[in-house]
């Protein structure tokens, strides 16, 4: 009989992220599935309670629960000794996990002491003939493949933004705590911030509705045979302010400032997406100056509808990549875009 | 004083991100052992860091622990060898994307424990964040425990060394931000997400050197048994990406932007 243990952990104001919701939703999926299946909650932070209250309204058995100011750190010695325990006390044999930063550190290793086994960007959970099994990709979301496994306990870490959200309400839980003994080798590491862009300057939104992808194009020499890169810069950002979308760069754009060309300031590989970058999930994606090969276009896997701006009607984009690829000149038409947009204030 | 470190870079191989891919029954690849590969993107950053590392650490060596077809690694080698000096450990097994993470993690873990004179005090044991074939992000950590090591980093961006030896270390976490984490020291282990370096240029000198050592290392490399047990593949498909896509060729910058302005508006 599985039992499946949905281990969240709060955030830096003791709530509990969208991300964390889905993956009680995709764990209450599974308890449906699979008959005689149990649903318990792990919760890991400084403090919990208020955590556990705001969903204890969904059919979870038990909360397990393990705080204290050395859970409230991102810390793989701690978080891996609080998971490791939780997971024992509950018996686990089915861990459901939102695919946080913090949670994708630490978990496969603690499969590994529990001599279970971990799949990550899990984007479906569902029952073959009454045994769990999940969709996940492989070689940079080129395949889909569907699977199952005989090993427990199954840690199932969920991609954020793969999932309905459970809308659970809330009430009172009551959280069964764990305790755990830290030796000092788990306190040789210490959390001593966060290093965030200016607000001014935050390109990466991972809500927004819309993806805008620039590509190295914005960085050439245009039809006057020189570059314009200051221009470049100002009309993407302006058009990041006003429409409030996220900025992502194609690999070519992002390697520019390693190569010392001319660059976008704002650029950096953390808005890259594609083979080696990342692989967000909006509903919109608008590419402008990019040619869409294969490598980069990988990286709009979930990316919904897809529009592209782009001189070469040959690009990538044309051959079935994008809904609409526009055969025109980038610089002009987002110009145009951010009159309309400046209109409309 | 600063610290000699033994930095271990895990790194496989993966088809070169250019070639088509197609899966077939097994799960395989289609002609895996014909397309070209290179060595895991990621990976590779953490073998450039490594290599600066190693540069800025008197006395620190750098080895790059791979498993892959003998063939194959052989191949990758005649090119990495020119971007840093390092010490190839081989092992020889399959680099598929659906095999077992725990496996591989095993075998590695196995092949940096009979490195002579491994300290745990000096130890860095360096990777990609995830690879380019399985893409889980899974195997560094499984390595460290194998190793008993409970300081881990993922999605490395720089690493610093403190004057006092200890090690500054930024992480990507959500919304495009990092977290600094701090540890006292070695032994860590570091999956390194893109880093701060470019590639380094190809330098023949640091390729013939390279390959004096990594030519024995390939002959002597052992068989490492990986599979995927346990795991049961249901299917493993394409996704059906082809989208009808509607080429607009004469129509007004002005038209185009109203276009995309109603479309980022509705829905």
């Amino acid at each position: 009989m599985e039992t499946i243990l949905v281990l969240v952990h709060t955030e830096a104001d003791g709530s509990l992220a969208k991300s964390a919701r889905e993956a009680l939703r995709a764990a209450r999926t599974l308890n449906k599935a699979i008959a005689g299946s149990s649903l318990v909650v792990g919760l890991v932070g400084e403090n919990v309670q208020s955590a556990a209250n705001s969903i204890s309204a969904s059919p979870v058995m038990k909360y397990f629960g393990m705080t204290g100011a050395d859970f409230g750190q991102s810390r793989y010695s701690t978080d891996a000794a609080a998971a490791e325990a939780i997971c024992k006390a509950a018996n686990a044999t089915i861990v459901v996990a939102p695919a946080t930063s913090r949670w994708a550190r630490v978990l496969p290793g603690v499969a590994q002491r529990l001599g279970g086994r971990a799949d990550t960007h899990v984007t479906g959970v569902s029952d073959a003939d009454g045994k769990p099994s999940i969709n996940r990709w492989y070689y940079r979301q080129r395949m889909e493949a569907v699977l199952t496994r005989t090993q427990r306990p199954w840690f199932m870490l969920i991609d954020p933004g793969s999932q309905t959200a459970c809308d659970c309400g809330a009430g009172t839980a009551t959280v069964e705590m764990v305790a755990v003994n830290l030796s000092d080798a788990c306190k040789r590491t210490t959390v001593v911030g966060i290093r965030e862009p200016k607000a001014d300057q935050q390109t990466i939104r991972p809500d927004a509705k819309l993806l805008f992808v620039a590509g190295a194009g914005w960085t050439k020499k245009q039809s006057d045979g020189k570059t314009h890169t200051d221009d470049a810069a100002k009309i993407i950002l302006e058009f990041l302010n006003k429409s409030k979308a996220s900025l992502g760069g194609s690999k070519s754009v992002v390697d520019l400032s390693g190569e010392g060309q001319a660059v976008l300031p704002f650029m950096t590989h953390l808005n890259q997406i594609g083979q080696t970058g990342a692989t967000p999930r909006h509903p919109k994606g608008l590419s402008t100056c990019c040619h869409g090969e294969e490598p980069h276009a990988v990286g709009w896997r979930f990316v919904s509808e897809r529009r592209a701006v782009n001189l070469d009607p040959n690009c990538g984009w044309a051959r079935g990549k994008a809904d609409v690829l526009y055969v025109a000149d980038a610089f002009e038409v987002m110009r145009k875009v951010n009159a309309l947009l400046a209109g409309k204030k | 004083m600063s610290t000699a470190y033994q930095i271990i870079v895990c790194g496989s191989v993966v088809p070169d991100p250019l070639q088509t891919l197609e899966p077939i029954t097994g799960p395989a690849l289609k002609n895996e052992m014909m397309l070209p590969a290179v060595l895991d993107p990621w990976a590779a950053h953490a073998l450039f860091e490594a290599a600066n590392l190693a540069k800025t650490a008197p006395g620190s060596k750098v080895w790059l622990v791979s498993l892959g077809p003998k063939a194959k690694l052989q191949q990758v080698m005649m090119t990495v060898a020119q971007k840093a000096p390092f010490e190839l450990v081989a092992l020889d097994g399959s680099a598929s994307g659906f095999t077992e993470a725990a496996d591989v993690a095993a075998a590695l873990a196995d092949a940096i424990k009979t490195i002579p004179g491994l300290d745990m005090a000096r130890l860095l044991v360096f990777g990609g964040w995830e690879s380019a074939s399985r893409g889980a992000g899974v195997t560094m950590q499984i390595v460290g425990e194998l190793l008993g090591i409970v300081n881990q980093f993922q999605g490395v961006d720089q690493l610093t060394i403190g004057a006092d030896g200890s090690l500054e270390i930024l992480e990507r976490i959500e919304g495009g931000k990092h977290q600094i984490s701090k540890c006292v020291g070695p032994p860590a282990v570091l999956g390194w997400a893109t880093g701060n370096l470019p590639e380094p240029p190809n330098n023949p000198q640091i390729g013939m050197t390279n390959m004096r050592a990594i030519m024995p290392a390939l002959q002597k490399a052992k068989p490492a048994k990986i599979g995927a047990g346990g795991i049961k593949f249901t299917s493993v498909s394409l996704p059906k990406q082809q989208r009808q896509t509607k080429i607009v060729k004469d129509a007004s910058d002005d038209e185009i932007a109203k276009e995309l302005v109603e479309w980022n508006t509705n829905g």
